[in-house]
C-alpha cells in the first residue's frame, strides 16, 4: 500500500481566467497517478540560485480526466507563489509537482453520501473536484453545496455549478455573498448560518451527512461549529484549511 | 533545474536556517482534520496505557501539580510553514513516564479527544524531547491550537504534536496513526524532509 510520492514534471497546457482573482491551470503529467477528489499536489518552484518555495494546491478536476490535473489558484497579492502563477506562468512552462497527497479529506462515489459541502472562497476547489467526480461517475448521491464568496464576480465555477443543479434534482447549490452591494443579486447574502445549514440538511433529509468544509481558517472553524450544532456527528465532518485571511 | 521566471520573494528572511522546503511564518496557522473539540478541564483526564489499559491516569488538577518547564522551540508544519522561538509551558514526558515504572516498549501512539492519533518511536519523546503543553506565549493554550493541553514534539513535523491529547499507548511495534495511515511519513523529521511515504 505504501508508495513514494515523487517529484514529477508537469507541463502547463491551458490557463483559464475564472474570476478577477482566480485562474485555473491545466497541467499535463506523464503517467499521472490515480487520485481521489479532495487530495492536493505540492508544487515546487526553484530560483536560478537554487532557492526553492513549495506550496500545496488542491486538485479541482475530476479523477476521470486522464493525464491532467487542474489547479485553481487565488492570488494573494503579497504572496510568493500565487502571484508567480498569476503573473509569470505561461502555457508550455514546466512546473515540478508531487502528489496526490491527503487521505481523510477525500470522497469517492462508492463511499456514498449524502454529501454536505461547505466552501469559503477558494475552498470550493477540492469540493468542485468532488462535484465533478460525482457527475462523471454518474453518481446519484444527494448533494448540497453552500458556497460563501465575497461578491458575484468572485464566484468561481458559477456556470458549471448552475448546470450541476439544473441538470440533476439530487444536487442543490447555494451561493451566499458576504460583500455584494448590487441590489440585483437575488440569492443569499451574509455568512454561512444555522438557517442555511438547516435548509441544506432538510434537502438531504438527514443530519447524518458526510460533511466536507474547506476554506480559510476562520471560515472552516465557524462552518464546522455550525454543522456540529445542527446535529451532524463529529466524526462525519472533515476539514481542510487553506491558511489565514477570510471571505 | 530552475523554474522559468521564478526568483522568489524570500521574505521575511528567517533569522537562521529553517528545514528544506519550509518558509518562515510569523503568525500561527492552524491545521486540523475535523472540527475543534470542546474539552473541559473539569472532566479532562490523561492516561498512559499498555494494551489499552491505564498504567497511570491524571485529572487536570493532578497534572498541574507536576513539575512544569518553560521551553522555547521552533515549530515546523508539513504544510510548509516554520515558526521560530515559540514559548511554551508544559510537563516533560519524562516526568509522566516516571509514574509507570519500567518501559520495555519502543513505540508510542498518542491519542486525542476527537479521535486523532499519531505514532512515534519512544526515543523521540524521551530525554527532554517532548512535553504535555498547556501554555503558549504566557497564555492558556487556545482551543484551536489544542487547548487545554496538546503534545509537543518540536523536533518533528507538527502533526506529531497532537492537539487535545488524552492518552499515550505504549506499543511493542510501530503502527500508523491518523495521517501516517494516509501517506504521511512514519517519523516526520523536518530536517530530512520526511513529509510523505518513502521520503
Ligand atoms: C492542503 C492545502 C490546499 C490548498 N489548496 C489551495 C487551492 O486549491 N487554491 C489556492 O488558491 N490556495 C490553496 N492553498 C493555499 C496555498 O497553499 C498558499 O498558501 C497560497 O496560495 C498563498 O501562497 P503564496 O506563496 O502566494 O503566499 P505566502 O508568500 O505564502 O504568503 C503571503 C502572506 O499571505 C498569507 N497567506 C498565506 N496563505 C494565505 C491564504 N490562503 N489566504 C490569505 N492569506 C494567506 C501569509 O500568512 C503571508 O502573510 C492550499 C493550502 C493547503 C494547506
Amino acid at each position: 500500500m505504501q508508495h513514494r510520492v515523487l517529484w514529477q514534471k508537469a507541463i502547463v497546457e491551458e490557463i483559464i481566467d475564472e474570476t478577477p482573482r482566480t485562474k485555473s491551470f491545466r497541467l499535463r503529467i506523464d503517467d499521472r497517478p490515480p487520485f481521489r477528489s479532495g487530495q492536493h499536489y505540492d508544487v515546487r518552484l526553484t530560483a536560478p540560485d537554487g532557492y526553492q518555495a513549495q506550496r500545496s494546491y488542491s486538485i479541482a478536476s475530476a479523477p476521470e480526466s486522464e493525464g491532467v490535473i487542474d489547479l485553481t489558484i487565488e492570488i494573494i497579492e503579497s504572496g510568493e507563489v500565487s502571484p508567480f502563477f498569476h503573473q509569470v506562468v505561461k502555457v508550455g512552462d514546466e512546473i515540478k509537482m508531487r502528489g496526490p497527497i491527503g487521505g481523510p479529506f477525500t470522497w469517492t462515489s462508492d463511499t456514498g453520501g449524502p454529501l454536505l459541502l461547505l466552501a469559503g472562497g477558494s475552498g470550493v476547489v477540492p469540493l468542485m473536484s468532488m462535484l465533478r467526480h460525482r457527475s462523471a461517475a454518474g453518481s446519484s448521491v444527494r448533494t448540497a453545496l453552500i458556497y460563501s464568496a465575497r461578491t458575484t464576480v468572485d464566484v468561481i465555477y458559477r456556470d458549471e455549478l448552475g448546470n450541476f443543479e439544473s441538470e440533476d434534482t439530487e444536487v442543490r447549490s447555494t451561493i451566499t455573498l458576504t460583500r455584494e452591494d448590487d441590489a440585483g443579486w437575488t440569492g443569499e447574502r451574509g455568512r454561512v448560518s444555522t438557517r442555511l445549514i438547516d435548509d441544506a440538511l432538510a434537502f438531504l433529509k438527514t443530519t447524518n451527512a458526510k460533511v466536507f468544509v474547506c476554506g480559510p481558517d476562520g471560515f472552516v472553524e465557524a462552518a464546522a461549529e455550525l454543522a456540529l450544532a445542527a446535529g451532524v456527528p463529529f466524526q462525519s465532518i472533515k476539514t481542510e484549511r487553506f491558511g489565514p485571511s477570510g471571505t | 533545474m530552475a523554474t522559468r521566471g521564478f526568483f522568489g520573494l524570500r521574505r521575511p528572511e528567517p533569522p537562521r536556517e529553517i528545514p528544506p522546503g519550509q518558509y518562515f511564518e510569523t503568525g500561527f496557522p492552524t491545521l486540523t482534520a475535523g472540527p475543534t473539540p470542546r474539552v473541559d478541564t473539569d472532566t479532562w483526564s490523561f492516561s498512559i496505557t499498555r494494551a489499552k489499559s491505564p498504567l497511570a491516569t491524571w485529572t487536570w488538577d493532578q497534572m498541574m501539580e507536576l513539575p512544569q518547564e518553560k521551553i522555547t522551540v521552533d515549530l515546523h508544519c508539513v504544510t510548509k510553514w516554520s515558526k521560530l522561538d515559540s514559548e511554551w509551558k508544559g510537563i516533560s514526558f519524562d516526568t509522566l513516564l516516571e509514574a509507570v515504572g519500567e518501559v520495555t516498549e519502543e513505540y508510542v501512539m498518542i491519542g486525542s479527544y476527537g479521535g486523532y492519533t499519531t505514532n512515534l518511536p519512544l526515543d523521540d519523546v524521551t530525554d527532554g524531547k517532548a512535553w504535555l503543553a498547556f501554555e503558549f506565549e504566557g497564555e492558556p493554550l487556545e482551543r484551536n491550537h489544542g487547548g487545554p493541553a496538546r503534545f509537543l514534539v518540536p523536533h518533528l513535523y507538527l502533526w506529531k504534536s497532537a492537539k487535545w491529547v488524552n492518552s499515550i499507548e505504549l506499543m511493542d511495534q510501530d503502527a500508523p496513526g491518523f495521517w501516517e495511515a494516509s501517506g504521511y511519513h512514519m517519523r516526520g523529521d523536518p530536517w530530512r524532509e520526511e513529509r510523505y511515504w518513502g521520503d
